[in-house]
């Protein structure tokens, strides 16, 4: 028995909304693919478009099916069904002396969201994506049967789902790697950058790089200042590295406990506003000299202490827009973006600049050798739309590309433009679902399986 | 160490609550279901995330012949047994049980028989050892007969009067017996039903229990505030309350 509910609902941004129907299974027996319609599985609803929403079909919400089914303390691989979040991942293996090898700047994220998104986190330089370190998945097909495949075994169908954005169908389970650690806190360093200029040089730097390294940019900062950031590194901190009155050296820190309750006016977040705020961060961030320790909490998650900050945005909600620009041309692609964000005079909230290392075999996966800048921007309508499309056209002058799972309006036709291997994945799709069972709002939009 | 515990309806979800906050006491546990697949899915969670004893075995609320047999495997592979909670359930279908009289005997062979039947063989076996714990879920559905649940209402009605008297048999053995009285909890059999209101998660729901058991209470409304809905709808008058539309 599966009752379903029809609710509105959204991604992350608030933006945009969809009336779905929503299924929740709460045992794995009772995940199955209707018989007429279309399905997508919603893991936290922590993408921020329209990724995990669908208009025309059922949402599966996998908040249920959340079991820890193995794990091996000899190798760190962890098995779980593709329910569990990384909070609670986080919450069990910290204590033993475990960490998840890759991690976005959420901790609210399902195992299976983070697969199907094939997410990257500070240390994509160092470590690839969540991805590279999956062993082996369990995916149920279209047809209803359950798959196993990783990169050895049906290793198309493993390329095609990493990234995939839960089109090719439902991860069940996911067997992969946590990475050991001597302590839960972080080594953390902030060195401010004048400038753009020396903000690529330190981000290519060694010195100014560890496990984890990104760039905070104050892109409220125009002409002078331009590109100004606060480079912040940091890695797990050793035994040694721990001041002698760190009580706990695998503290877990307490989940949020602040919620936003309401959503905020939209007055409360304009180009002031935001001005101010970035202000005030590069210099308070700035003023934390030389190396500190913080709890991995603080430094991977700044955002989770505040519940529903998304709110903050008010009722329209806003955007997220990430690209990624490979080199050679990353530097001047993502000159010309901040210059265009600029002087269109639509201040971004945050923005957040980092380098990456090589792509992996994923087909729709984000990541290519270079650079990725994101940008918070509230939702405006059709000025910031305007603004989105212009910077499309910026990135696909560059080679670049925009990230599917923070996307909310893409055209069909930049994202060809931007993801050379969509062929391949679209043949792939083909085999495995060829009634296109698995649509969600974004797969329509930008017709990722192709023109129907 | 703590006593082991046995759950019986361990794939539902107010059970896997339970299992929780038993599991973080340290108590080691023991599933029974009807799924082998779930129950073994749901066991290696626990293992992984409590590192406490877990094992499971089948058992069947309808098949009264093998309750025997089951309580003693359960009892044997733990070494022995602190406690009971009682979590299956089976809401039905109200409409159909009008016309169709298969569906009233599943809801009473599983809530009311099937429960009364597990119970039996636990209270004879906690009264031997004189101590531990009984903790039967009934609900407030059992507290008055209304027109949308009343098959489902009479067998946990039924079942809130069995462990009553239970609890007054097995005092002299000083085992304790909890009912709670389940209002709403998001579980399948909640989810998508129209004009819930306040449905409490079924983590808190476990918690909540466990606290009662602890603090020696006999019976608990979760969530609370159902204590005092049902206060009120049972106070009103019959002649009023059957042209209600409740
Ligand atoms: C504050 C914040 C910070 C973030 N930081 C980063 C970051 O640093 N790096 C990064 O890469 N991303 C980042 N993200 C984005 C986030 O990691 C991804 O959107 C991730 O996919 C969200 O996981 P989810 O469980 O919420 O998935 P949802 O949003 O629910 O779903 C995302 C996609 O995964 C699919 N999916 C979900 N579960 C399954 C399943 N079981 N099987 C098949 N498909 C499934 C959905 O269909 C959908 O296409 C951030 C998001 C937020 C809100």
């Amino acid at each position: 028995m599966t009752r379903s509910l029809s609710k509105t609902i959204s991604g992350w941004g608030c933006y945009p909304t969809a009336k779905s129907i929503l299924i929740r299974p709460e045992l794995m027996r009772d995940v199955n693919i209707p018989k007429q319609g279309s399905l997508i599985c919603r893991g936290q609803g922590r993408s921020y478009g329209d990724a995990a929403i669908s208009s025309q079909g059922q949402v599966m919400l996998s908040e249920r099916l959340n079991r820890f089914l193995a794990f091996d303390d000899s190798t760190g691989i962890l098995t779980a069904e593709a329910g569990a979040t990384l909070a609670e991942i986080l919450e069990t293996f910290v204590p033993r002396g475990w960490f998840p090898a890759v991690t976005p700047g959420t901790q609210y994220v399902s195992i299976g969201g983070a697969i199907a998104a094939d997410v990257h986190g500070k240390n994509h330089h160092h470590a690839g994506t969540l991805g590279v370190h999956v062993t082996e998945l369990e995916l149920m097909l279209a047809d209803g049967h359950r798959q196993r495949c990783s990169p050895e075994k049906n290793e198309s169908l493993f390329w095609a789902t990493l990234g995939g954005m839960g089109l090719t169908g439902i991860i069940t389970e996911a067997s992969f790697r946590l990475i050991p650690i001597e302590t839960a806190a972080i080594m953390a360093e902030h060195n401010p950058a004048s400038d753009l200029e020396v903000t690529f040089k330190w981000l290519e730097d060694t010195d100014y790089d560890d496990q984890y390294t990104v760039a905070w940019i104050d892109c409220a900062s125009a002409r002078r200042h331009f590109g100004r950031s606060i480079v912040m590194k940091g890695h797990h901190a050793r035994r040694d590295e721990l001041p002698d009155d760190w009580k706990d050296p695998f503290f877990v820190p307490p989940l949020c406990s602040k919620s936003i309750p309401f959503n905020f006016p939209s007055f409360v977040l304009n180009r002031f506003t935001m001005a101010v705020f970035n202000e005030r961060y590069y210099r308070h961030q700035g003023r934390k000299k030389g190396s500190f320790i913080t709890d991995y909490a603080s430094f991977f998650y700044p955002l989770d202490a505040l519940a529903h900050w998304n709110r903050l945005y008010g009722r329209r909600g806003f955007l997220q827009y990430q690209v990624a620009i490979p080199d050679p041309y990353a530097h001047e692609g993502i000159r010309r973006l901040l210059e265009h964000l600029i002087n269109s005079r639509q201040g971004a909230f945050l923005a957040v600049l980092k380098r990456f290392g090589s792509a992996n075999a994923g087909l729709l996966s984000f990541p290519v050798a270079g650079y990725t800048l994101a940008l918070d921007l509230p939702m405006t309508g059709k000025k910031v739309l305007n603004l989105l499309q212009q910077l499309d056209e910026l990135v696909i002058k560059y080679g670049g590309r925009v990230y599917l799972a923070k996307d909310a309006c893409l055209s069909p036709e930049s994202l060809r433009a931007m993801y050379p291997r969509l062929e391949e994945w679209q043949r792939i799709k083909q085999v495995v679902d060829p009634e296109r069972r698995f649509q969600s709002d974004l797969s329509r939009r930008l017709q990722l399986a192709g023109t129907l | 160490m703590r006593g082991a515990v046995l759950i019986l309806g361990a794939t539902s979800a107010i059970a896997r609550g339970t299992a929780v906050a038993l599991a973080r006491r340290g108590h080691p546990l023991y599933l029974g279901g009807r799924d082998e697949a779930e129950l073994a899915r749901i066991a290696a969670d626990l293992i992984i995330r409590y590192q406490i004893k877990v094992h499971w075995g089948t058992v069947d609320a309808g098949n009264y012949a093998a309750h025997g047999l089951f309580l003693e495997q359960a009892v044997e592979t733990m070494g022995g047994l602190e406690g009971v909670v009682l979590a299956f359930g089976y809401l039905g279908d109200t409409v159909a049980a009008r016309t169709e009289f298969e569906e009233v005997k599943k809801i009473m062979a599983i809530n009311l028989i099937g429960a009364v039947s597990l119970l039996n063989e636990c209270a004879n076996y906690l009264e031997n050892k004189r101590s531990g714990f009984i903790i039967g879920l009934s609900s407030v559905a059992g507290d008055r007969g209304r027109q949308s649940n009343y098959y489902y209402g009479a067998a946990k009605g039924g079942l809130s009067i069995f462990l009553q008297g239970l609890r007054n048999r097995l005092f002299v053995s000083r085992v304790q017996v909890l009912t709670v009285k389940l209002g709403f909890v998001d579980t399948g059999m909640t989810f998508g039903l129209p004009r819930l209101f306040w449905v409490a998660l079924p983590y808190t729901v476990g918690e909540r229990i466990i606290i009662a058991l602890e603090q020696r209470q006999d019976r608990v409304y979760v969530p609370w505030f159902w204590r005092y809905i049902m206060f009120i709808i049972c106070a009103i008058p019959e002649f009023l309350f059957k042209r209600l539309k409740l």
